[in-house]
């Protein structure tokens, strides 16, 4: 295996089209350790990205000391990318691990013991239910738990509590994906499967970044491109990313402006009969109203408002409309804009203009940013009800509460879940006085971070935060809880193409902390939730009880996984849901007969205006559906609310790297992730960094209407008029190691803007407007990648 | 004939739910959802005035009597503050909107009896766009209002 810092995707195993991906086993064991020295492998799979790659956990004397990918594994056939590699197990073995319960003691965070801290939140929330109810709780999670805990969180917070207060940090990632999925097919889940890169004729990558969010997936693809009668691959993206550098057509778009792309792209589809005429009549519903909406969009107009060149969107749409089997993938640099779930609808609506789904090749992909976002989507742990079910049909909510026993009044129907954001909001008016954070770093990853840091700081707030190290947020906690990471529990999680895995417990956590899904049974056993004939509520005794009981509520929903258990996704590969007793091997794609869930009865949602986020409502929805047809719905684009102006020129959005996850709780203590990209920076164009007088590695501050940052410059491939930041970056390895304001700022997040998509509720992290200053001159290059879309200027962009 | 007193209460009213729109926008700016809505819907309003324009131009204004046809549904002038403030505005807003939706409702009936195709097709239009606002009103007043009466202080 070569350096995989250096050569992030490794060497190459070509394959044409049809031909299974080879296998290519990817292994890293502790330094002076040899295969012989292992005393046993553990089955596992990935957590540092959403590809979920099959994998094994090397243990020698009860510790992690490698590992290699699982070659039988049909997401990776044996791969591993650079954060599996150099960030799994050496990410969770740092002194800084939490290993006792802390709780704050007149204003400082001290060691005790789980019945002192467990005893103070439970003591705190009964006082709060007596006194306030159920919505003066709030649960924030995250989308790195196993399904397991999701679900047991699920059960607790809305038949436990019954809190409508629920959503994940996959409310930042990934809601978007789902949202687009249940407004055109009825309900969420992944219509294509991985395997679709293997068939296809052509691959369209929207704002996403693959190169560096999926190494190992992008390996994929680069192996196509590199084997026998490759596919043709356009990317819209801003940056001149790997992608792009690949591209047979780079549309670098202003950020804000996919909506308008997106539109020309149909309505080009249509000028030129690109379309199937037979499936949209048997299969779609609306396509008068989408001709409509999509038929000023020009490619000359497309060209102006976008700025990219008109020819290259006819290029991209002729490809899109005479290949024979199109992928397409989509990720944040469409979910985290303006107009997210309409930009992403209209992927959805080529797909379906064409008839292109559920046959191989014609995968659709509306991809994941977190490993396990897919089972909070599932579970309930976010804004749904769990099973893919209509918190607005009464029959789906009288089924749960069946399926717990409890009354259905318990379970919080009434109106739209709480987001993320609104959550935020109703802590910062004080009206939610109990926040329970699990496994996520808001204080990092939130938009607008001096006014997250003000909330999470406030008085009247109790702050329950359960993590594996000290974050920036559990710094605010009234009571901090030590958990077990990856490889210390057991649970089963769900990547982006609906592959689901088993990750078995390895070595045990170190000192005294418990897995989540622990804690939340724990709590619900303290707080003595109970059914309506007085049993407890979760009665499970660890994770496969759990498994199981998942199992019923998933029983003939989409997400159905009544064919699966511990046993039989132990010892090959990941299947994918739904795999039932009459489909016992797994589904590889969705929408084969071009049926969609859209029926009322069975449907997740009843739909909303793309414009508005208002709901349809039960009684439009049944007078205008066609059961079993998807929704081609589209919006006509209106530039963004935050625009570039005189006092901030510069158009500012934030992405990843291919060296670090999520706020680098992990890869930030991997040395050798750490080292290949240790400090923040920001990305400018040649010609943007001449106007502000800053050269390569110069230190400049970046001001937003929100905050400003103090950063290194990388003089880039980035087009102009575009600064671009990297989110991975807080303040818990800075000097002074905490928040403190004063200080100068680096989190990308300073200079967010709190916006989100109306039915998504998904935040804009990638439309602000900024300007940007000269400091001071630095001492040598920025330490930006040199080996991905950060490297230095090439003059590769128009 | 007394189709022009409706029209110009339509217009008169539009640049109130307008004006109301943007001052319940301005004043909620904590809600980014709020701010943002309602100044796209204040927008359409303005637009439904554009478009009413060539047909006051028609029918002329007639203002006779103009004081005793006003109804009484008057502007949002200034938010309210407190935790129930975002509810009673938009509650407030709620009530200009459904005003609107039937006044153009009543037009559009009058415009199918003169076989105005000029006018029924701004209807059509307008009334779409008040339909819009009322289920957005609702959707965000369902969403706040277990926990303004509920819970906020």
């Amino acid at each position: 295996m070569t350096d995989r810092i250096a050569d992030i995707w490794g060497e190459r195993t070509p394959h044409g089209s049809g031909q299974a991906w080879p296998e290519r086993v990817d292994q890293v064991l502790a330094e002076g350790l040899t295969d012989g020295d292992v005393d046993r492998w553990v089955q596992s799979a990935c957590v540092l990205c959403s590809n979920g790659c099959g994998c094994d956990i090397a243990v020698k004397d009860g510790k992690l000391v490698g590992i290699r990918g699982r070659a039988q594994d049909r997401v990776n056939r044996g791969r591993l990318g650079p954060k599996g590699l150099y960030g799994s197990w050496q990410g969770e073995e740092h002194p800084d691990r939490l290993t006792r319960p802390l709780i704050r003691v007149d204003g400082r965070l001290v060691e005790t013991d789980w019945d002192t801290a467990m005893g103070r939140i439970v003591e705190r929330s009964k006082e709060l239910l007596a006194s306030k109810g159920p919505l003066s709780h709030g649960f924030y999670t995250s989308g790195q738990l196993f399904l397991e805990e999701y679900y047991a969180l699920g059960m607790l917070g809305k038949a436990g509590i019954g809190t409508p207060h629920m959503d994940g940090n996959t409310r930042l990632c990934t809601a978007t994906a789902a949202a687009a999925l249940k407004e055109s097919f009825g309900a969420d889940g992944q219509p294509g499967s991985y395997t679709d890169i293997d068939e296809c004729s052509a691959i369209f990558l929207y704002g996403h970044n693959m190169a560096e969010t999926q190494t190992v997936l992008w390996s994929r693809v680069l192996d196509r491109l590199d084997g026998p009668n490759p596919p043709r691959l356009v990317c819209i993206d801003p940056r001149d990313t790997e992608v792009a550098r690949r591209a047979d057509v780079h549309l670098p778009v202003h950020p804000g402006t996919n909506l308008a792309l997106m539109n020309g792209l149909v309505r080009e589809l249509f000028a030129n009969g690109w379309i199937d005429e037979d499936y949209i009549a048997e299969h779609t519903a609306n396509v008068d109203q989408l001709r409509s909406v999509v038929e000023p969009w020009t490619p000359e107009k497309v060209a102006e408002t976008c700025g990219v060149q008109a020819a290259d969107v006819r290029r991209a749409a002729e490809i899109f409309g005479t290949e024979d089997r199109v992928l397409s993938t989509v990720l944040q640099g469409f979910y985290q804009s303006a107009h997210a779930t309409a930009s992403a609808c209209q992927v959805d609506n080529l797909h379906l203009l064409r008839g292109m789904l559920g046959r191989p090749g014609c995968g659709l992909l509306q991809m994941n940013g977190q490993p396990t976002a897919q089972n909070n989507r599932e579970c309930g742990a976010d804004g749904d009800l769990p099973g893919f079910r209509n918190w607005e049909n009464p029959q789906h909510v009288q089924d749960l509460a069946r399926l717990w026993n409890v009354d259905p009044g318990i379970i919080p129907d009434w109106a739209p879940p709480t987001h993320a954001l609104q959550i935020f909001r109703y802590v910062e008016q004080g009206s939610i006085e109990l926040l329970w954070i699990s496994a996520t770093n808001p204080a990092v990853s939130m938009p607008q971070l001096e006014r997250i840091r003000h909330i999470l700081d406030q008085d009247s707030l109790f702050l329950v935060v359960q993590d594996i190290y000290l974050t920036e947020t559990a710094q605010y906690a009234d009571v901090v809880l030590p958990c077990a990471a990856w490889g210390e529990k057991t649970g089963t999680f769900t990547n982006a193409d609906r592959t689901v895995h088993l990750s078995e417990k390895a070595v045990d956590p170190p000192g005294e902390a418990r897995s989540d899904l622990d804690v939340f049974l724990e709590y619900a056993r303290w707080m003595g939730f109970t059914d309506k004939d007085g049993r407890p509520l979760l009665d499970w005794s660890g994770p496969e009880d759990g498994f199981e009981a998942w199992k019923e509520c998933s029983r003939g929903r989409p997400c159905d996984y009544t064919g699966l258990s511990y046993n039989k996704l132990r010892g090959g590969s990941g299947i994918q849901w739904p795999c039932t007793e009459g489909l016992p091997d797994g589904t590889e794609r969705l929408y084969t007969d071009g049926g969609f869930p859209t029926a009322p009865e069975y449907c997740e949602s009843f739909g909303h205006d793309l414009l508005t986020g208002a709901t349809t409502g039960e009684t439009e929805y049944k007078a205008t559906v066609q059961p079993g047809k998807a929704w081609l719905k589209a919006l006509d684009y209106t530039p963004p609310h935050e625009e570039p102006d005189a006092d901030y020129p510069l158009r500012y959005t934030t992405g990843r790297t291919a060296y670090h996850f999520h706020t680098r709780t992990k890869t930030g203590r991997s040395r050798r992730l750490n080292d290949a990209a240790p400090e923040p920076w920001i990305e400018m164009s040649v010609e943007d960094a001449a106007r502000a007088g800053c050269q390569e590695g110069d230190i400049a501050r970046v001001t937003s209407r929100r905050g400003s940052l103090e950063v290194p410059v990388r003089v880039g491939d980035i087009r102009p008029g575009t600064v671009f930041a990297p989110f991975h970056y807080g303040y818990w390895d800075t000097s002074d190691g905490d928040t403190s304001d004063g200080g100068p700022h680096r989190a990308a997040n300073e200079l967010t803007i709190t916006e989100w998509d109306p039915v998504s509720k998904q935040p804009l992290f990638k439309n602000a407007a900024v300007r940007v200053e000269k400091l001071r001159s630095g001492d040598g290059p920025s330490k930006a990648p040199d080996t991905t879309a950060s490297r230095r200027a090439t003059g590769a962009q128009r | 004939m007394k189709l022009p007193v409706y029209i110009g209460l339509l217009d008169e009213a539009e640049a109130t739910l307008a004006s109301s729109f943007r001052v319940v926008a301005d004043g909620h700016g904590d809600e980014p959802d709020v701010h943002f809505i309602l100044q796209t819907f204040a927008k359409k309003c303005d637009a439904h005035r554009e478009a009413l324009k060539p047909v006051i131009d028609r029918y002329g204004e007639d203002i006779e009597g103009e004081e005793e046809h006003r109804l009484t549904a008057n502007g949002v002038k200034e938010v309210r503050s407190g935790p129930l403030a975002l509810m009673l505005d938009l509650q407030d807003l709620y009530v200009l909107v459904n005003h609107i939706d039937v006044t153009w409702m009543m037009v559009g009936q009058a415009a199918k009896g003169a076989r105005d195709t000029e006018l029924q097709g701004v209807v059509e239009q307008c009334e779409g766009d008040s339909e819009l606002e009322i289920r957005w009103l609702q959707t965000r007043m369902k969403q706040a209002a277990p926990q303004a009466l509920l819970v906020a202080e």
